[in-house]
């Protein structure tokens, strides 16, 4: 004798909404910086083996927050679809832009079809041109929205507080230890106390037009990260009291309460 | 391919690793060895690639290959490039039908490419051998046709940490050798050449020169094979892959050695001289 339940079209969308937002609120932010060479992407992410960012082909790279198994999926779905277009036509014919209309068609079918539960997930593509007027980054959000971001991008959990404190300190044309410093202290802000990121829990990784080869994407090892961030150890530290160890021995803490629950992004 | 703005359900399916068994699943039109051919020998039909040589030395790895490409007895092109880059540790030569072949390496290199992508680590040097095993043997059809394809393959292995050398037959078999190796039409001459010039003790430099001069052999008694041009200044791709990554010498650097190779034939037309007894050495 179950009654069905009448809800709004609006109610329902919003219901969906909001459960996606829960999502991707849970996971740590990743940041993404024009530089002069190209594009900087940090995250926070401890783990050394699950990426949030990743290469996708010649000049155009992925990075996402959220459920790792969804974004995982997204991510191998990309790598296919530029790998099988190359592969038909040709390397320049792969565009960062087809891949991110592909994303989004697929993301806003998914949240809009009663069937399947949304996504809940953010992605960023990037495709870095000849010179910086031609890079381009484009976020997607879990309905299937794109948007042209220039400068810089945030996406996770305090995307909103991290991009407030790169609203007010982003240069254009920074050099590339100029914008790993500048991301690194954003992602050191997200909470109410800064704290100082060690760099083992940084993923960090570049699309480098100065390259010589064709495919422009690095990751940046913890050791070069050492030499870039030089001596911010103590200056950061003064800054924020006694807050650093305790800060970054949290972390670990925090993901591991969040790996109870299997499929959720590496961060936690 | 995918026309429609979705990502085909196929696209988000977990699953394999390699792009040609992906391809093959979803636009098996694209292989090249999945075409239907009607029966005859299409051998005269296409361009065909000639000699590669590649050699170890101490620390990497050379292949080089002469840039001839016939078609009967006609020279189809005079500049072709046989030798590629398969990924940043290896280097795949091609001799056989060009077309094919050509398109074969395209999907090699695809293919190491989107295993290191997915997986976010490079296969073994192994693994890659046994990739371009595979694509080979799905290629008989074609090879019963008189279109055969037949790879040379080399690469530093990082884990062995030293140059090695694979080639193939048209079956897919593969064989892994020792210090050097050669295939093509010109591959007899140029390995009695490697057998007499190669010595464990060569550097980088004398590695190239004695690949050139087994081209040189090669190219003087087999007609397929192109020598060095002199008046066009066409010198063989010479591929050199070490623990740093493989790259292209320069041009102006095999034009080098190649000149002073040349130099060399003008007194004497056969090449260096080697010693008829161990005792006879230096």
């Amino acid at each position: 004798m179950s009654m069905p339940f009448y809800v709004s079209p609006e109610q329902l969308m919003k219901d969906r909404a909001d459960f996606a937002r829960k999502g991707i609120a849970r996971g740590r932010s990743v940041v993404a910086v024009q530089y002069a060479d190209g594009i900087l992407f940090v995250s926070e992410n401890p783990s050394q083996a699950l990426h949030k960012v990743s290469e996708i082909y010649d000049r155009i790279a992925f990075a996402a927050v959220g459920r790792y198994n969804e974004f995982e999926n997204l991510r191998i779905a990309g790598v296919r679809l530029a790998d099988m277009r190359g592969y038909a036509y040709d390397r320049r014919d792969v565009t960062g832009r087809g891949l991110a209309n592909a994303y989004a068609q697929t993301l806003g079918t998914i949240f809009s079809s009663g069937g399947e539960k949304p996504y809940e997930v953010e992605i960023f593509v990037a495709e870095i041109g000849d010179d910086a007027a031609d890079d381009q980054l484009y976020r997607l959000t879990y309905d299937g929205q794109v948007a042209d971001e220039h400068g810089y991008a945030v996406m996770g959990g305090a995307a909103d507080v991290v991009s407030g404190y790169l609203k007010e300190r982003y240069a254009g044309d920074a050099s590339l230890d100029d914008a790993l410093r500048l991301a690194v202290d954003a992602l050191g802000h997200s909470d109410s106390t800064p704290r100082r990121i060690d760099v083992d829990g940084l993923e960090v990784a570049v699309l480098d037009r100065t390259r010589a080869q064709p495919r422009k994407f690095s990751r940046l090892r913890p050791s070069r990260l050492v030499e870039m961030l030089g001596d911010r150890g103590p200056a950061a530290a003064a800054g924020v009291g006694a807050e650093p160890a305790a800060g970054s021995g949290a972390e670990p803490a925090d993901s591991g309460s969040g790996g109870s629950e299997p499929p959720v992004a590496p961060a936690g | 391919m995918t026309d429609t703005p979705r990502l085909p359900a196929a696209y988000l399916q977990p699953g394999s690793s390699s792009f040609a068994d992906f391809v093959a699943a979803q636009a098996p039109d694209l292989l090249p060895a999945r075409r239907a051919v009607p029966p005859g020998n299409a051998a005269d039909l296409a361009p065909h690639g000639t000699t590669i040589v590649a050699a170890t030395y101490t620390g990497g790895v050379v292949m080089a290959g002469d840039r001839r490409a016939t078609m009967g007895n006609i020279i189809a092109q005079r500049d072709i490039e046989k030798v590629f880059p398969a990924d940043e540790f290896s280097a795949v030569g091609i001799a056989g039908s060009a077309g094919l072949a050509v398109e074969m390496v395209r999907l090699f290199q695809t293919e190491l490419e989107h295993y290191e992508k997915i997986e976010g680590t490079t296969l073994s040097m192994d693994g890659k051998a046994n990739r371009l095993a595979a694509l080979i043997r799905g290629n008989l059809g074609m090879a019963m046709q008189g279109l055969a394809v037949v790879p040379l393959f080399a690469g530093y292995d990082l884990a062995a940490d030293q140059g090695r050398i694979f080639s193939y037959d048209v079956t897919g078999g593969r064989y892994e050798e020792t210090a050097f190796h050669s295939v093509g039409s010109g591959s007899l001459f140029a390995r009695g050449a490697l057998k007499k010039l190669y010595r464990e003790d060569l550097d980088q430099t004398g590695c190239v020169t004695a690949l050139i001069q087994a081209l040189y052999d090669a190219a003087d008694d087999d007609s397929a094979t192109g020598g060095p041009d002199l008046t066009r200044r066409i010198f063989p791709v010479v591929q050199v892959i070490t623990a740093d990554g493989g790259r292209r010498l320069p041009d102006e650097d095999v034009a080098a050695i190649a000149d002073r190779v040349i130099g060399g034939r003008m007194t004497r037309p056969d090449g260096p001289v080697a010693p008829l007894t161990e005792g006879d050495a230096r």
